[in-house]
């Protein structure tokens, strides 16, 4: 018999070592994530997938599936935790979406509208963080910057060229460039990086494209990321 | 949904813009047709709409734009005072918006670089007429200043929104932008 643990009080099958998340997705519920990608293991930053086990806050995607479990995720306490969580990413950065290129195809971004967070609410840091337009083909804003290593471990496990870290401790933590000047044009990076691709907000973008896709158009402008995210585990 | 029964009396409404562009009062405008039935349920106080220069009691207080100077934040607190609800409009009031893209910059040198340093300026000087509100280091959102009651984001936030709002404030119920209609760019 397959084991099953009991998901906003629906029953959710699983095997050994898989975590919350997965089982929850393959089963067509939706948990949601910022740092989690399929290919990489757990990095547990985002703190988004927060679900209550058996009465503890873990997080889903680091926290494999118990037999027995009760597992609440699309309640009110917990999506409240996510918009506070969301909440403070937003204050962290310097996210001002009206004038991002990656505005409507931001997960972030679309994060927030399907928890409904209305305002940052929090004071907000205004952190220094230069841009890098050094690279023919790439431009790098670490304003958007939050954190998830995505890049990091794209560039490091699959492109095999380590062009990216993050560095610095606390409130000092942020993403530099493997190169001696610290800027991307003296790293072998290339727009065919997997790490090119991968970055959920607005930080790793090609030049050249801009807004050729206008506002309003765009993924997020038309699908909620919770249909989307779904829609992506059945294919 | 039955409409709402009409209120006793018309809410006195009050709108402004600090830094902002007036974006989000033109979209305001855009409810087009709506706006027919809108003076039916409210009158307006001090706004451009109306050029009343001060505002007085009133039960709804828009304010479009972040907080750049001390004239910004004279005027939100005398709107705080005077409206029973408070609602940052647009991407500025909400998180500072454009104008606090100079956060990250001294404001000496953006004042030099505008009014000293920029090309075809001849005799450039910092203006410093008493009359002209002094800019403040940071661009701040308008909750970091004042106590807001309800955020409707957006750069502008569509007529749609801004009548979806208005309707569910009127009528007593909490304002909710669900689906399409919350964005914030």
């Amino acid at each position: 018999m397959t084991k099953q643990f009991l998901l906003d009080g629906q029953p959710v099958p699983f095997e050994d070592g898989q975590t919350i998340l997965e089982a929850a997705r393959k089963a067509g519920h939706y948990i949601p994530s910022l740092c989690w990608h399929q290919d990489f293991p757990p990095h547990g930053s985002c703190k988004l997938c927060i679900v209550k086990a058996a009465g503890r806050h873990v997080s889903a995607c680091a926290t494999p599936a118990k037999e027995g479990w009760e597992v609440e995720s699309n309640t009110p306490e917990m999506n409240g935790e996510r918009r506070g969580l969301l909440q403070m990413l937003f204050v962290e950065g310097n996210h001002f979406c009206p004038s991002c290129e990656k505005s409507g195809n931001c997960e972030l971004q679309a994060l927030g509208y399907e928890y409904e967070m209305l305002t940052p609410r929090f004071r907000h840091f205004f952190p220094e963080r230069p841009v890098d337009a050094s690279h023919p083909d790439m431009l790098l804003d670490f304003n958007r910057c939050i954190f998830c290593e995505l890049c990091v471990r794209a560039s490091r496990d699959v492109d095999g060229k380590s062009v990216f870290a993050l560095t610095g401790r606390g409130i000092h933590k942020h993403l530099t460039v493997n190169a001696e000047s610290g800027r991307l044009a003296d790293t072998n990076f290339s727009k065919d990086d997997l790490a090119a691709r991968i970055c959920p907000v607005g930080v790793i973008l090609p030049k050249g494209r801009g807004f050729a896709v206008p506002i309003g158009e765009r993924t997020f402008d038309t699908e909620t990321i919770r249909s989307k995210t779904l829609k992506e585990e059945e294919s | 949904m039955s409409p709402a029964p009409a209120p006793a009396r018309k809410l006195r409404v009050a709108t402004t813009s600090l830094a902002g562009c007036f974006g989000c009062h033109m979209s305001f405008l855009d409810i087009d047709e709506h706006l027919f039935e809108l003076v039916e349920l409210v009158e307006f106080d001090r706004s451009p709409l109306t050029d009343i220069k001060d505002v007085g009691p009133c039960d709804i207080g828009l304010i479009e734009g972040g907080v750049c100077n001390a004239e910004n934040v004279h005027v939100l607190r005398e709107f705080r005072r005077h409206c029973k609800t408070l609602i940052a409009l647009g991407a500025c009031a909400v998180n500072g918006g454009l104008p606090a893209q100079r956060n990250h910059l001294p404001l000496s040198e953006c004042l030099r670089e505008v009014y000293q340093f920029r090309p075809g300026l001849e005799n450039g000087q910092i203006p410093n007429d008493p009359e002209l509100p002094l800019p403040l280091d940071r661009v701040r959102p308008i909750h970091e200043v004042v106590r807001v009651d309800y955020f409707l984001p957006g750069c502008p936030p569509s007529g749609p929104a801004i009548w979806k709002f208005l309707t569910d404030l009127i009528a007593g119920r909490t304002p909710r932008l669900a689906g399409g209609l919350l964005h914030y760019d």
